[in-house]
């Protein structure tokens, strides 16, 4: 469509503004992180004295604000981590049965996975709290991991299970013939097949579990135990926070969710897009 | 269908009924991690929530508490206006991103920045932009030779920031589900309605809106559903400030809970917004299916 007058302005104003909006509070939050302290009170549009002191200071943990920042990162990276690994076995074992087996009860089980995609995370958390005190796991990774594995799984069975249905059926059958069992069709033909989403949906457990707050700072506490996120929470706890540093662990904290997302959009977008368009 | 077949066949279907049986074990095993976390962690704590909230003088306690009828009206402003006019924005963007143009096409990439950055790094800098002493924007303000204002500091405009932030950050996604939308509707309605001399306008009117309704229906209530138990921004734009006056669901079950240890009062909370939500929830349930 060739854009002709006042249709081409209009269309370059609406594109600028959209570029600003979108770009600028981004844009603010890297310069903020480049700001020295004695500038942090000055507001600037640009950086006039830009330095890499904060990085440096959290890096090297000098910071009373960040004297615990490689521990905490570990603390976000290794509940990822498990999150990710039993998101993919629930996910590919559910979808496995969902698409490639006709059996009773499937249609209950994908309403139920639904439920547990749709209903907001929050709403459980009371329960949740009360669940893992009596059961001794509060200040563990564990309390927070099962809550991900909990909310993050429905997505990973919905999208395995698009994905899993468009492989032809004779496939699964030729193995049956040849006497291969359920598990081993489960593991040497559907795990291999289904290989493209089941790294896309890795990545959106890795960042469902990174992103989270909430059951972080309810079960988490402790300087040695808190994630990045409630760290940067608890900044917000005194008047003097240094707002440089926090907007530098922002930036530090951002980086692999947007390389994560700008590798995988395609998938990530794609899988909610037929999901909400099929079923219209 | 199966059953009666088995019933008049006799044992000829046999071997076909233990098949299928032995189908419905194999499935619902594979299906065992989803369905215990679905039993034990979904259905158990709702379950538990609903039985902790059965007394019924905790709603005649936070009804009279008026910090919780406004965070009521705070989370149905919240809800209201940030998911309906995002949604609207992401149906008229996604216009602009079918445009085949460089410049669309350099937008669309550094669109999803605000999607890909999580929750707190973004309220953080929006807060901090926010600050009436600090923040970026009064500074702009005054520049231009306004006064600068205490956005975060007076209610109204502490709710229109959280406002703004959640259409900041969801409005990418949204966009490019009605993207793909739009590309899914057949060329040929178009064309037919250029042959007919049908101006942008009522293309949208007749042949767009009406192919994308059921999407903007459907994406709507999921947005205002999700919405519905937003707790971090709220949390980290105002933490309720000022006084207590700018709350919503989730975190005023947070403050009552765990900062007044008053557990009945939290869990009243969440379940005064359940029925809305689970109406909600079975008629997306409904609808998608």
């Amino acid at each position: 469509m060739r854009l002709r007058g006042w249709r081409k302005v209009a269309f370059y104003v609406v594109c600028t503004a959209l570029l600003v909006w979108t770009v600028f509070p981004v844009y603010y939050m890297v310069m903020l992180s480049l700001v020295p302290w004695e500038d942090l009170f000055k507001p600037r549009l640009y950086v006039a004295h830009p330095t890499i002191e904060n990085y440096l200071q959290t890096f090297t943990q000098s910071n009373y604000f960040v004297s615990m920042f490689w521990t905490q990162l570990w603390n976000s990276v290794s509940i990822a981590l498990m999150t990710t690994l039993a998101v993919l076995v629930v996910g590919t074992l559910g979808s496995y049965a969902l698409a490639r087996i006709h059996f009773r009860g499937s249609r209950a089980i994908s309403s139920m996975t639904l439920f547990t995609y749709i209903i907001p995370s929050s709403f459980l958390s009371i329960p949740f709290f009360r669940l893992m005190a009596d059961y001794d796991l509060i200040g563990t990774k564990l309390s927070v991991v099962l809550v991900m594995i909990t909310f993050a799984s429905p997505y990973a069975v919905w999208i395995l299970w698009d994905y899993g249905r468009t492989i032809p059926p004779d496939i699964d059958e030729a193995a049956a013939i040849d006497g291969a069992g359920p598990l081993a069709v489960f593991f040497r033909i559907y795990l291999p097949l289904i290989a493209p989403p089941m790294v896309a949906i890795a990545t959106y457990a890795f960042l469902y579990s990174w992103n989270e707050y909430l059951y972080a700072v309810l079960f988490l506490s402790g300087e040695k135990h808190i994630t990045i996120p409630v760290m940067m929470g608890n900044f917000l706890a005194t008047d003097d926070a240094p707002w440089n540093i926090l907007m530098t662990v922002s930036v530090l904290y951002s980086i692999p969710p947007v390389i994560f997302y700008y590798c995988f959009r395609r998938h990530l977008v794609s899988g909610l897009v037929t999901g909400a368009v099929a079923g219209t | 269908m199966n059953e009666t077949a088995a019933t008049v066949v006799g044992p000829l279907a046999a071997p076909r009924r233990e098949r299928w049986l032995g189908k419905t074990v194999l499935g619902l095993a594979f299906c065992g991690p989803l369905i215990c976390l679905f039993l034990f962690l979904v259905l158990f704590p709702i379950a538990f929530m609903i039985y902790m909230g059965l007394d019924r003088d905790i709603y005649s306690d936070i009804f009279s508490d008026p910090v919780f009828i406004q965070t009521l009206w705070n989370t149905v402003i919240f809800v209201g206006v940030a998911v309906n006019l995002k949604m609207f924005v992401a149906l008229v963007l996604s216009a602009l991103f079918s445009v085949d143009h460089r410049f669309s096409r350099i937008l669309s990439g550094l669109f999803l920045l605000p999607w890909a950055i999580p929750s707190l790094p973004g309220i953080l800098a929006f807060r901090w932009m926010l600050n009436g002493q600090w923040g970026i924007v009064n500074k702009i303000l005054n520049d231009l030779g306004f006064e600068g204002y205490p956005w975060l500091v007076r209610r109204p405009t502490a709710l229109a920031a959280a406002i703004v932030y959640h259409i900041w950050k969801y409005l990418p996604f949204w966009t490019l589900i009605f993207v793909a939308g739009r590309r899914s509707i057949p060329k040929e309605l178009y064309e037919a309605g250029e042959i007919d001399g049908t101006a942008p306008l009522q293309k949208f009117r007749y042949i767009t809106f009406p192919m994308l309704r059921n999407l903007y229906m459907i994406c709507s209530l999921l947005s205002m559903v999700f919405s519905l138990g937003d707790f971090v921004i709220i949390k980290i734009m105002t933490g309720g400030a000022p006084g207590d006056s700018t709350h919503v669901l989730a975190t005023l079950a947070y403050r009552y809970t765990f900062q007044m240890g008053k557990i009945d009062w939290g869990v009243g909370t969440f379940i005064t917004a359940l029925p809305v939500t689970l109406l909600f929830i079975f008629i997306l349930i409904r609808w998608v299916k």
